[in-house]
């Protein structure tokens, strides 16, 4: 432990006063606390998620039918891509940046985050980012129209939101890796003594291995929006072909980043599920280490895979051959995983509260989507799938009904800890057999549609890809209607829930999961600040 | 209003059992007309199965555990978390069927990377919003764009069911002979665009500043439609492509006849006022619609309007140049011909859907050189 955290701690907790909130709404703007932190990085990705999702049902309305109805094929894009922006670096980041928080200190048996201040900064950043972000939807020429991708040369025709939504990356980018810094900072330091790494649980190890990512990528996509702001601005020619530059490097550079950050959204989710799983299955998690190793296999190959989102880009046969053959071995790892989560729950003594339900969805649906990126790895066939409704069914199975289910399914498993009151079980399992079954009305025609020949990005069809066109939007519908259903059952557990008394473990059995289960529900203030003697662990 | 209707309209005929015109419920990825989107195809097919089996035996275990291993049935729950024999056994065998998928996949992906020994070439410029097509070494040069009719349907936002091949049909198509290895190169003038026509089994971006090669040899005469896949601005989805492919004599004749049309000198008489209007309209649809828009307001921030403008509505000649020379922001329209640059300056300056009304006719021998095509 590091000498500054130990003297915060001395602060903290050897003064009788025990520091409790801020009174007032100030506490919510000055608060260092990690809990607090936890909560606001929670509610504002629940916030975004809406946000994102309303931009979606716009889409979705537009494309409800043939013919042009309601907005303009600018404006269009600037939905797609804002929906996209908002979606990965306003609500999935921010949502698991919330639980690692919330969770990690409870879980290594640590009294706060190591970096207490700059955790705080994380969070304003984050706010500031994003604002500054959706504020260019009200600029001259809207909001950027290019794609989350944002390749040049097409960003550089974007309006004055341009350096606005650069800068915003900056932003958010820094918010990022002062977050990751501070979550890996915390993991290696602030562990109880009695927990050795191996000992540590599935969601830490995650987050562990996520924030390596993290402190890896933000710079490299910093560096590459900071040369279009000099494309644009100050007459350089990184991605201009008539100064010697080259639009495709962008791509490269944008991917090297962007490969990882589609793990970032999705390794926590691992954890989550590991985590979940075995407290429902009441068996231990099958095969740990490997799940670690997995982990980390997955990670490392996110580093050289980049350019199959490329495949089409024209690369020299070697380069296609490469970004094939390495692609395909994701597959080892990740079927590692699902087996492993299968075998967790084989002959367990299975019950299914909400949070088991949508992690035994998260396993199959993402799966699927795990299924579909196989098929995409296979370079020649991808010159058929790439840019297609293929893969906007592919990527969103891997981020809706696993990443935002996983999100959902932390959200029941842990809210009765974070507020010591009960969820409604009913209306829990309404919203998740709503959101089960709509997600894949909206989501697998996708596939149909992308083979059949539809490209993403657009905002008008040819009248054969109509039906399934309005089964889909039909499907969304159904889906963001129902995540209202979520919002309510926040609200209302947060206001008491069931009335309930809920017990410090909550699940049966689940302190032997877990150290946040031997906290009271919900936790005080300040929890840990002598660390647990004795470490809760089902494996060896 | 009419569009809440629309809605509700769509909704009642979900419905009632998805009953739309031209219902069409694709499910699988088309096979294509060259070797090369056969064995696609044959390798989308091998690997879905691939999925189909390995999704029954994971999916049919969990939830045979769903099922059997569960509380409320009395199971009790087993304790074991590790049995290094299944595990390797689970690494291993996916490790073995991707070796056994990456061998003909490598084979499909070095077929269609061998551009050599090709019997033509065509060279495809990508453009805000068309595609532009030229025969290298016979002189046929043409742009091809949306046609007429999905262009209007599009853009008043009306009804496209009844619109034949709505927004996959263009005004001049691509056509190619049969059995000939045609290669194509690729390029662009101004974004990215990407070149696919699924029945051809790939597609290919089209970068400005670069080259990118491939090649196709269609098997049968046809029609094949496609559209642009890389997001390229506004009217992305407003760049359709159609490949005619037909026998080697109809194509010889083809080239001859489009290269005699090519050669034609325009006819410079004067048009009625009527004529000038029509042809200015058909024009402006073509070339100028998609960033000055149906109704002439362009798009604030990114395109001005000619609703109104001071440069449309003043002295014709220093129009002329502009339109001939272009700007950073604005394309040269010199492709056209004099008679296409009179009627659309007639158009612009008096259609009452554009809101102008200068009151003028502009005929072809107005039309001076004041900047020269090379």
């Amino acid at each position: 432990m590091s000498a500054v955290t130990a003297e915060h701690g001395h602060d903290d907790h050897h003064d009788d006063h025990a520091h409790g909130p801020e009174k007032g709404w100030l506490r919510w703007i000055i608060t260092t606390n990690h809990k607090d932190i936890g909560t606001l990085y929670l509610l504002f990705a629940l916030a975004m998620f809406f946000v994102g999702g309303a931009m979606a049902m716009i889409i979705r309305a537009e494309l409800f039918e043939p013919g042009m109805q309601f907005v303009d094929p600018k404006f269009f894009n600037s939905m797609t891509t804002m929906h996209a922006l908002v979606m990965v670096f306003g609500a999935v980041m921010p949502a698991f940046v919330g639980l690692a928080n919330w969770m990690i200190p409870m879980m290594i048996g640590a009294p706060d985050m190591a970096l207490p201040r700059m955790n705080n900064m994380s969070f304003w950043l984050l706010v500031s980012g994003v604002l500054l972000l959706a504020s260019t939807l009200f600029m001259e020429g809207g909001a950027p129209a290019g794609g989350w991708t944002l390749y040049p040369p097409l960003v550089l025709q974007t309006g004055k939101a341009l350096p606005f939504a650069i800068f915003s990356v900056h932003l958010l980018g820094i918010s990022s890796i002062l977050g990751a810094i501070n979550i890996v900072a915390t993991i290696l330091n602030m562990r109880a003594p009695a927990m050795p790494l191996m000992k540590m649980p599935m969601f830490v190890w995650t987050w562990l291995i996520t924030g390596f990512l993290l402190i890896a990528i933000m710079p490299v996509f910093a560096g590459a929006v900071t040369m279009l702001l000099t494309d644009k601005f100050f007459h350089t020619s990184f991605f201009d072909a008539a100064g010697g530059g080259d639009p495709v490097l962008y791509q490269h550079i944008f991917w090297f980043f962007g490969h990882p950050e589609v793990y970032v959204m999705i390794l926590p989710t691992f954890g989550v599920a590991s985590t979940i799983i075995p407290v429902f299955a009441r068996k231990p998690l099958f095969g740990y280490s490997s799940m670690v190793y997995a982990t980390a296999s997955i990670a490392f190959l996110s580093f050289i895979v980049w350019a199959h989102h490329m495949f089409t880009v024209g690369m020299p046969i070697s380069g296609e051959l490469y970004f094939m053959y390495a692609t395909m071995l994701i597959a080892i790892p990740t079927g590692v995983k699902v087996f492993n989560w299968t075998a967790t729950m084989w002959k367990g003594a299975m019950t299914f509260e909400t949070p088991m339900l949508f992690s035994i969805a998260f396993v199959v649906l993402f799966t699927l989507g795990g299924f579909t990126g196989l098929m995409m790895s296979v370079a020649p066939v991808d010159f058929q799938y790439h840019d297609t409704y293929f893969i906007v069914a592919h990527f969103h199975y891997t981020l809706v009904p696993a990443s935002v289910f996983i999100l959902m399914a932390a959200g029941y498993y842990w809210m009765p800890k974070w507020t010591g009151h009960m969820y409604n079980e009913k209306i829990g399992q309404l919203h998740f057999w709503l959101s089960a079954i709509s997600v894949n009305i909206l989501f697998f025609p996708q596939h149909f549609l992308g083979l059949a020949g539809m490209p993403r990005r657009i905002p008008d069809y040819a009248i054969q890809f109509a039906d399934w066109n309005m089964i889909s939007s039909i499907g969304g519908f159904i889906f963001g209607a129902s995540q209202l259903l979520f919002l309510w059952i926040v609200i209302d557990t947060i206001k008491g829930g069931t009335g309930e008394k809920v017990s410090d473990e909550v699940w049966e059995d689940a302190h032997k999961h877990g150290l946040e289960w031997t906290l009271p529900s919900p936790p005080p203030y300040h929890t840990f600040s002598t660390p647990p003697a004795v470490i809760p662990c089902d494996h060896n | 209003m009419k569009k809440i209707k629309q809605l509700f309209a769509g909704v009642s005929l979900a419905a009632l059992g998805l009953q739309s015109a031209h219902a069409d419920y694709a499910l699988n990825l088309m096979e294509g007309v060259t070797k090369v989107s056969h064995d696609i195809f044959d390798l989308h097919m091998l690997i879905l199965w691939v999925c189909v089996f390995i999704g029954i035996a994971v999916f049919g275990t969990m939830f045979y555990s769903i099922y059997h291993h569960r509380k409320s049935k009395g199971h009790q729950a087993a304790n074991f978390h590790e049995n290094t024999t299944v595990e390797i056994i689970w690494t291993i065998i996916p490790t073995i069927i991707l070796v056994a998928m990456a061998i003909p996949a490598t084979k499909t992906m070095m077929e269609l990377d061998n551009v050599q020994n090709s019997d033509m070439s065509i060279k495809v410029t990508g453009k805000q919003w068309y595609w532009d097509y030229e025969y290298l070494g016979t002189g046929v040069h043409f742009e091809s764009h949306l046609d007429a009719m999905s262009e209007k349907t599009h853009r008043d936002g009306s009804d496209p069911h009844g619109v034949p091949h709505y927004l996959l049909n263009v005004d001049r198509p691509l056509v190619v002979p049969v059995g000939k290895k045609i290669r194509f190169v690729f390029t662009s003038a101004d974004v990215i665009h990407s070149w696919w026509v699924p029945d051809l089994g790939w597609k290919k971006d089209a970068n400005p500043g670069f080259i990118n090669e491939a090649w196709t040899s269609v098997d049968k005469p046809g029609t094949y439609r496609g559209q642009c896949t890389e997001l390229c601005g506004r009217d992305h989805g407003f760049m359709p492509i159609v490949v005619i492919a037909m026998e080697q004599g109809d194509y010889d004749k083809w080239i001859e006849t489009t290269l005699a049309k090519q050669n034609e000198k325009p006819d410079l008489s004067d048009l009625s006022r009527e004529q000038l209007m029509a042809k200015g309209s058909a024009v402006y649809m073509t070339n100028c619609v998609s960033c000055h828009q149906i109704d002439g307001a362009g798009a604030p921030g990114d395109y001005p309007a000619l609703r109104g403008s001071a440069k449309v509505n003043a002295g014709i000649d220093p129009l002329i140049g502009f339109l001939q020379a272009g700007t950073s922001k604005m394309p040269s329209f010199a492709k056209l011909k004099d008679n296409e640059l009179a009627a659309v300056i007639t158009y612009i300056r008096n259609a009452p859907e554009l809101g102008n009304k200068v009151g003028d006719e502009i005929q072809p021998k107005a039309i001076t050189p004041v900047y020269d095509d090379e």
